[in-house]
């Protein structure tokens, strides 16, 4: 039984040899997508020490290097999903698993929240994102006004919390589409809460020693949320803004100019709509392309909007829309862009807009999202089109270090119950 | 290991003696019949219910319509490499390698496109959580009382639901919409054919059978904490309640239809709907998550002499697809949904084929206006997953997963699901292979009428509450 799980999985083509970090490893033969220039037929890429050393055509393979035949095989930047909370929820259902919404002191302004900190290293949903060739993402708090910081994280498992985090804080979170949870009754109050806290942490910012002597006015929020805002009123810190409807938007592309803000647009459902305007503005759009259900605050929801705003010269990074996108199913962010296609976005915008695109606005792209001599090496080697359902990622590198793949517990659960009545001896 | 024998051996007992008829006897359900012989009846109930809501649905106008040169996935074996369609008078008139087209004929040339019948989502919400998402508009869960069997989802049903055009271009064309899963007993279902409809009647599906609405585990005992069902038990307490209850009225209910002494029973519209479905004339669709409690399901359906049609939500349906499979109950499952709740944790994608493997039918169900829109993407996930450990499940047969198995769980798989002459001319032309994530469906026809056509966006469905609310699209995709 147990031996006949263990043929069952090579034959699979599961399991990947785990090479040590410090281990040479020659990707040779595959459809290289460096995603930063052009795509190479029958390249070649050398992973050494954690780092891409080399991605071309004629590149030779370094005597001693572990060698991946990738012939037939598509080569990628290990795939970036820009909206998750993986991590941090693990059954969404189950308050005790929940960590990505603070409390604050009840004033939805919790800008100095960093849920990064409780992220669970030991979920059970890393392993499948993994699976499929997902090895960063984006971790967002959610809820309030200002939710709180972003971070960005490698998803490797059974390590710290700090060892996964590649880059914290990338973005402050906040919204403009929902007066409700902002503890606000009406848009114009939520748009009024925001710019006191913008005014407010401008005037800490000048006032600092002042504010320690007790000797200002009251400020809209608490001293840690006020600092946390500072480096966002700075524009050295991205504003993560989720707006969808029209109106939404365009406020929010005020503030921006007003305040002299690094705005991104989160959910953007309305976007297309005013295209031309936030390429002039140089702003990135996160949104997604199976959302298409009319709600009062995203009444043009489309799935073309993607496609729409990459047309006009938007940095459109693509985020999950379907069902879980943010923990179970982090991994459908290929479908997601399989989707993009098929409503008009270019191939290579749609996988740009899952690699390069959320490392350049993260502020990572020195890092990971491309394969270049240089870079962390975040690789993974697909079957075939990685948007293709029928494709798997046969390796994932993630720093070098090839992940083991097909040992999730839902791969357990699926060899368990591969035969009925199951065993329930051991680990399957 | 013993353990694993008893459970099996509880399964055999629940498909043992079914008491419960598959159709009405003459008996009983004389009602709508006589009433009105010339029109068609909702299913075939018994009187004094028999079909007070009756279906107004009547097929849109179409001209004879050939689509010749695609790859026609019939859902009943394997693909027409090349082949054509002939669409007349709202049927299926022939289907094969080559087809001839008569002289008035609309000829659509399909190179390179593909033909399916059209897609079934036999757990739909639409018109009863309508978009946009509001309170006013959320009409699926009568959560007032854990049993409540005497509503009807069709009187929830808001035909100017925007969702309905945009399924329609994911190429559904026949819905179960169903009560939601707040109550241990839910209410009646419809089956609606997704068309432009001033009312719900004209979007019913002609003499299709009603379904029940049923709900294990957690959402009845979160709802009903503090009054009660507070735990499974008290779940599984409440639906044998309302059995007994429902047997003894079907009991009165019956001896008074056959012998027609004195006055009638006094009606009671719960246990009026729990009654056909003790009489077979209600199909019983069961939210059930986990395994273990679908098989507790099976033992009350057994209990009581009704059949489960199909275990919905079914996420674990493949711990148990050896029972489903021997007491001939669908799953109907998601592709991969899970983790979002303790009985939801066991989500796997390889769900569809194992159930598939072990000779269950299995169905792809979508619970999700958006899911609803991608019925076939999600069935190629499915694929998929069952490749990754071993189990090749053709296209042709995963077809069957979002038709075929959907029709039969409907009770309508000699009306819809497949495309075979004489069957309704619900047809989906896809501008690819549908299991490809590039593909779309580019035109659809319901009973043989164009009502959907994504070359055409001028002539796109717009829905009421679209009307100055949402932005014409450019273009013509939404």
């Amino acid at each position: 039984m147990r031996r006949l799980t263990t043929l069952l999985v090579l034959a699979a083509g599961a399991v990947t040899a785990q090479p040590l970090a410090a281990q040479t490893v020659a990707i040779t033969g595959g459809r290289v997508f460096p995603v930063s220039g052009a795509p190479i037929d029958n390249g070649t890429v050398i992973i050494t020490d954690g780092r891409i050393t080399a991605v071309g055509a004629d590149v030779p393979v370094p005597a001693g290097a572990l060698q991946i035949d990738a012939a037939g095989k598509w080569v990628t930047p290990g795939l970036i999903n820009p909206a998750t909370q993986l991590g941090l929820i693990e059954v969404s259902a189950v308050g005790g698993t929940r960590d990505a919404s603070a409390r604050g002191r009840g004033d939805a302004i919790n800008a100095s929240f960093t849920p990064w900190l409780g992220i669970n290293p030991a979920s059970v949903l890393l392993a499948p994102a993994r699976n499929q060739g997902i090895t960063s993402v984006v971790v967002f708090p959610s809820g309030g006004l200002v939710a709180g910081q972003a971070a960005l994280i490698d998803i490797i498992g059974d390590t710290s919390t700090s060892t996964m985090v590649r880059r914290a804080p990338i973005a402050m979170v906040a919204q403009v589409n929902n007066p409700g949870a902002a503890e606000t009754g009406a848009q114009g109050e939520l748009l009024m809460k925001l710019r006191i806290l913008l005014d407010d942490t401008r005037a800490y910012a000048q006032r600092r020693a002042d504010y320690e002597r007790g000797a200002t006015r009251d400020l809209i929020a608490r001293r840690a949320d006020l600092e946390a805002m500072i480096p966002v009123v700075r524009g050295s810190l991205p504003l993560l803004v989720n707006a969808d409807s029209r109106a939404d938007i365009e406020a929010a592309l005020e503030l921006a100019r007003e305040y002299e803000l690094d705005l991104i647009i989160g959910g953007g459902a309305d976007a297309w709509q005013m295209a031309d305007q936030l390429a002039a503005a140089r702003i990135p759009v996160m949104a997604g392309a199976m959302n298409n259900i009319p709600a009062f605050s995203a009444l043009g929801a489309r799935q073309d909007n993607p496609a729409l705003l990459r047309a006009a010269g938007v940095e459109v990074l693509l985020v999950g829309t379907g069902s879980d996108p943010l923990t179970f199913n982090v991994r459908n962010i290929t479908q997601e862009a399989g989707n993009a296609v098929a409503y008009g976005m270019d191939w290579d915008d749609a996988l740009r807009a899952i690699t390069l695109a959320p490392a350049e606005v993260f502020g990572v792209a020195d890092r990971v999202g491309s394969l270049q001599a240089g870079r962390d090496a975040n690789v993974v080697v697909w079957s075939g089109d990685p948007f293709e359902f029928g494709t798997r990622a046969e390796h994932v590198f993630i720093r070098g270090v090839a992940q083991e793949l097909g040992d999730s517990r839902q791969d357990q659960l699926i060899r368990r119950y591969r035969q009925l009545p199951p065993d329930y001896r051991g680990t399957p | 290991m013993r353990f694993v024998f008893i459970l099996a051996l509880g399964a055999l007992s629940a498909c043992a003696p079914r008491t419960a008829t598959v159709g009405p006897t003459p008996d009983t359900t004389a009602g709508a019949a006589t009433a009105s012989p010339s029109r068609d009846t909702t299913g075939a109930l018994s009187i004094p219910n028999a079909d007070p809501f009756r279906s107004t649905y009547q097929p849109i106008a179409s001209r004879p319509t050939l689509i010749r040169n695609a790859t026609i996935m019939t859902a009943v074996g394997p693909r027409i490499e090349s082949g054509s369609i002939l669409l007349r008078d709202g049927k299926i008139e022939a289907v094969g390698p080559s087809v001839q087209a008569p002289a008035d004929a609309l000829v659509i040339d399909g190179t390179g496109k593909f033909v399916t019948p059209g897609l079934i989502d036999v757990h739909s919400h639409l018109g009863v959580y309508a978009s946009p998402g509001t309170d006013a508009l959320s009409d699926g869960n009568e959560a007032t009382n854990p049993v409540t069997a005497h509503v009807w989802a069709e009187h929830s049903v808001w035909p100017q639901d925007p969702q309905f055009p945009r399924v329609l271009a994911g190429g559904i064309t026949t819905l179960q919409v169903l009560p939601g899963s707040a109550n241990l007993i839910g209410g009646r279902s419809v089956v609606l054919k997704v068309v432009p409809a001033r009312t719900v009647q004209e979007m019913k599906f002609p003499a299709a059978k009603y379904g029940l609405k049923m709900a294990c585990g957690e959402n009845p005992k979160r709802v009903y904490q503090s009054r009660g069902p507070s735990t499974r038990m008290g779940n599984v307490a409440g639906y044998r309640n309302a059995w007994i209850q429902a047997e003894q009225y079907r009991r009165r209910w019956d001896k008074w239809l056959a012998d027609r002494n004195g006055d009638p029973p006094s009606r009671d519209l719960g246990n009026e709907t729990l009654a056909e479905v003790l009489r077979g004339n209600i199909l019983v669709h069961n939210h059930c998550y986990r395994g273990d409690e679908m098989a507790q399901m099976m033992d009350i359906a057994d209990e009581f002499g009704y059949d489960i049609k199909s275990f919905h939500h079914g996420v674990e349906a493949y711990k148990v697809a050896d029972m489903l499979a021997r007491d001939s109950i669908a799953a109907s499952v998601w592709a991969d949904w899970g983790a979002f709740k303790m009985e939801a944790l066991d989500g796997i994608t390889a769900n569809l084929p194992l159930i598939h493997n072990a000779g269950a039918r299995a169905i792809v169900h979508s619970d999700d206006p958006s899911g609803a829109q991608r019925l076939n993407q999600e069935a190629a996930k499915g694929i998929a997953a069952g490749r990754a450990i071993g189990i090749d499940v053709s296209e042709d047969d995963a077809l069957r997963w979002i038709t075929m198995n959907a029709a039969w769980a409907l009770d309508l798989d000699d009306r819809i699901g497949s495309l075979e002459p004489g069957k309704n001319a619900d047809v989906v032309l896809w501008d690819g292979n549908p299991f490809s994530v590039y593909s779309r469906a580019e035109k659809v026809w319901v009973d043989g009428a164009m009502l959907f056509d994504r070359t055409d966006p001028t002539e796109a469905w717009r829905t009421d509450f679209e009307l100055g609310f949402v932005p014409a699209a450019r273009g013509g995709t939404r």
